[in-house]
C-alpha cells in the first residue's frame, strides 16, 4: 500500500477542536465536514488541500473529543494520511476504524517540510521525502490493518469477514 | 495486579492480565450521545446485526445540544429516539429527564463499581470515580459493541497519583486535576490509567472524584480510578441499578510511574488559554478581565458544585461587565437546586439558568463567545475556538473561582470577597 502526496505541517497538540469544531457537529455528512477540516487551525485549509495530500504534525495529534467526525473529516477532505511523532488513543482508533492510515515517526515530522513531497509504503514502514530523498521509518501496517484501510473501515472490513 | 488490571481481566474472563496484553472484553454499558450516537447507528446498521446486544445496556442520552438547537440537531436526536423505540432500549433519555451523560448516569444508579463500560464520548473516563474501568471510544466501537457487546482494548498502564497533606481552602477536585496536568502535561498520562491515591483521595467527596477522573483525558489518559471505598459505598447506596463488585489493587502492583502532590502547596488553580495544561494560580491572574462565566458540564455541574458557587454569590451581583450561566447538569440536580434555593441565589445575582445540556461548554449554543471574548469556566477544555469564535479564550476553574469571577468580573478567588 503507497500513499503519495503533498504535505501539509501542523504543531503538536492539535486537538479535535482544531481538525471539526463542534459547531458543524449538528451533521455527520462526511463532504460537509470536510468543508470545514481543520479550518481552526488554518481557516484556508478546506480551499488549499487536495485529494492525496498528507498531513505531518508533531506530538499528540487528535487528543480532546471522541468525536469521529474528525477523522471522517480529514478523509472526506482527501488527505491520503496523517503521520505525526504521536496520536491521542481515542483518535488513533478511530483513525483506523474509519479507514484513514496512520503513521507515528519523530524523525518524518521533525525532517518533513510544507510543501514537500512524500510517498509512504505501509507495507515496509519507510516514509520517503521525495523533495530531499531523505528517508525515514515508521512502524509498518500489518497486512490485516490494509485490508482493513481498503474495505473503508471496521465495519465493511467486519462485514466482508462475516460475508466471506 | 491494579484495580484496572483485575476488572479488565474479569471482563474478558481471564484470570490475570498485564499491561500491554489485547484483550477481547465483554461490556456493561455502551454510551453514546446525540452527536456520536447517529454515526454509530448509521455504522450499526451497517453490520446487518439481527438486534442488539442487551437492550438494557445501551444508554442513548441526547445532551450536547439539546433542547434542540436547530433543524440539523434536531435530526440528529430524532436518530436516537427512532433507534431507541425500534431496539426497545430501556435507557434513552427524552429532554425532560436527560442530563448531562457523566452527571446522569452515575446519579441514576446506571455505572456501577467493578464495571467495564465504553462510551462513545471521551469524558465517559468519569466512572473510575466509582471503581469502574471506563473509556472513551469513537462511533464505530460503539456501533460494534451495541452489536455484540464486546469491545477489544490493550491492557493499559497504571500510573498512580498520591495527593497527601491538608486541602487549602476553596481547593477542590477541579484544582487537583488541573495542577496534575499542569505537571504532567496534556499527553503526560497517554494510553495509560491514573490511579489516584492518597489520604487527600480517600477523604474526597464523590463529586470532587467525578471531576477528577472526569478530566483524565485532559492528560491523554486512557481511563481513571479511585479504588472504592465508604464514600463510594454510601454514594451507590440506594442508587446502584446492577451488581457491583469493589475491586482494589494489590500492595505488589506495577506501576510505570508515581507521582506524589504536596496538597498543601496546591492554590486554587485556572488553565489559562489555550490548554488545560497551562495552568497557573487565580490570584496571579488578577489582571484577566471576563465576559461570560459558566458554571455546569460533566466536569461541575453537580449540586456539590452549584452550592460551592452559591455560597460565594450569595447576596452578592453579577458584574456589569459580564454574564453568568448556571447549567444544572442533570433534572434532579435542577431540581434539588430549585428546593435548596441555589437557583434563586443565581436569579437573584442576576445570572441566567439553564435547563441541562452541555451547550456552551463545546461551543454547541447557549453561551457562544465573539472574538476577543473571554470566558472562565468550570467545563474541561480550553482549545482555541472550543466556545465559540477563534479569538476568543477559555480559562477554567472551580465553581467558587468562577462565582467570585464573577462578581468581580475579573479573575478572582472567593478569599478577594472576604470568604
Amino acid at each position: 500500500m503507497l500513499f503519495n502526496g503533498r504535505v501539509w505541517k501542523f504543531g503538536r497538540d492539535i486537538d479535535t477542536d482544531a481538525i471539526i469544531p463542534a459547531r458543524y457537529l449538528n451533521t455527520s455528512d462526511p463532504e460537509e465536514l470536510a468543508r470545514h477540516v481543520m479550518e481552526d487551525a488554518d481557516k484556508d485549509f478546506p480551499q488549499k488541500v487536495k485529494s492525496g495530500d498528507i498531513i505531518v504534525a508533531a506530538e499528540n495529534f487528535g487528543c480532546g473529543s471522541s468525536r469521529e467526525h474528525a477523522p471522517i473529516a480529514i478523509k472526506a477532505a482527501g488527505v491520503s494520511a496523517v503521520v505525526a511523532k504521536s496520536f491521542a488513543r481515542i483518535f488513533y482508533r478511530n483513525a483506523f476504524n474509519i479507514g484513514l492510515p496512520i503513521f507515528e515517526s519523530t524523525g518524518a515530522a521533525d525532517g518533513i517540510k510544507e510543501g514537500d513531497v512524500v510517498e509512504i509504503d505501509a507495507d515496509k514502514g519507510v516514509i520517503k521525502n521525495k523533495s530531499t530523498n531523505e528517508e525515514f521509518k515508521a512502524q509498518p501496517i500489518p497486512p490485516f490493518m490494509q485490508e482493513l484501510i481498503s474495505a473503508g473501515g471496521l465495519i465493511e472490513w467486519t462485514k466482508k469477514k462475516i460475508n466471506c | 495486579m491494579t484495580i484496572t488490571e483485575k476488572i479488565l481481566a474479569t471482563a474478558a474472563g481471564k484470570k490475570f492480565v498485564e499491561p500491554g496484553e489485547l484483550i477481547d472484553a465483554g461490556v456493561d454499558l455502551v454510551l453514546a450521545n446525540d452527536i456520536t450516537a447517529p454515526i454509530a447507528i448509521k455504522e450499526f446498521n451497517k453490520i446487518g446485526a439481527k438486534g442488539v446486544f442487551d437492550k438494557d445496556k445501551i444508554a442513548l442520552i441526547p445532551d450536547h445540544f439539546v433542547p434542540q438547537k436547530d433543524i440539523k440537531a434536531a435530526e440528529q436526536c430524532k436518530a436516537l429516539k427512532q433507534f431507541s423505540k425500534e431496539h426497545d432500549l430501556s435507557l434513552y433519555f427524552e429532554v425532560g429527564r436527560m442530563g448531562v451523560e457523566h452527571a446522569l448516569l452515575p446519579e441514576q444508579g446506571l455505572v456501577v463499581p467493578g464495571d467495564c463500560i465504553i462510551g462513545a464520548d471521551s469524558h465517559t473516563c468519569t466512572y473510575g470515580a466509582l471503581g469502574a474501568f471506563s473509556t472513551g471510544v469513537g462511533s464505530t466501537d460503539a456501533a460494534s459493541a451495541m452489536a455484540t457487546g464486546r469491545c477489544w482494548f490493550k491492557v493499559p498502564e497504571s500510573m498512580k497519583f498520591i495527593y497527601y497533606g491538608k486541602l487549602n481552602k476553596w481547593v477542590g477536585g477541579k484544582d487537583l486535576i488541573l495542577h496534575t496536568i499542569g505537571d504532567i502535561g496534556v499527553d503526560g498520562a497517554l494510553y495509560r490509567a491514573m490511579e489516584f491515591d492518597g489520604e487527600v483521595i480517600t477523604a474526597l467527596p464523590m463529586y470532587g472524584r467525578l471531576t477528577m477522573c472526569n478530566m483524565a483525558i485532559e492528560a491523554g489518559g486512557k481511563s481513571s480510578i479511585v479504588v472504592p471505598d465508604d464514600i463510594t459505598m454510601e454514594y451507590i447506596r440506594g442508587r446502584a441499578k446492577r451488581p457491583y463488585v469493589f475491586y482494589a489493587s494489590d500492595k505488589d502492583s506495577h506501576y510505570v510511574e508515581v507521582r506524589e502532590y504536596d496538597c498543601s502547596k496546591i492554590e486554587p488553580t485556572v488553565a489559562c488559554p489555550h490548554l488545560p495544561s497551562n495552568t497557573r494560580a487565580a490570584k496571579e491572574l488578577s489582571n484577566i478581565s471576563i465576559d461570560q462565566v459558566v458554571i455546569g458540564s460533566c466536569t461541575n455541574g453537580r449540586l456539590e458544585d452549584l452550592r460551592e458557587a452559591a455560597a460565594v454569590i450569595k447576596g452578592r451581583k453579577v458584574n456589569s461587565n459580564l454574564r453568568m450561566i448556571v447549567i444544572p447538569a442533570t433534572q434532579q440536580i435542577y431540581k434539588d437546586a430549585m428546593n435548596e434555593g441555589l437557583l434563586e441565589t443565581f436569579i437573584n445575582a442576576e445570572a441566567v439558568v439553564s435547563t441541562p445540556t452541555c451547550g456552551p461548554c463545546l461551543g454547541g449554543y447557549m453561551g457562544i463567545l465573539a472574538e476577543g471574548e473571554r470566558a472562565l469556566a468550570t467545563t474541561n477544555r480550553n482549545f482555541i475556538g472550543r466556545m465559540g469564535h477563534t479569538g476568543s479564550e477559555v480559562y477554567l476553574a472551580n465553581p467558587a473561582v468562577a462565582a467570585a469571577t464573577a462578581v468581580l468580573g475579573r479573575i478572582a478567588t472567593p478569599e478577594e470577597l472576604g470568604l
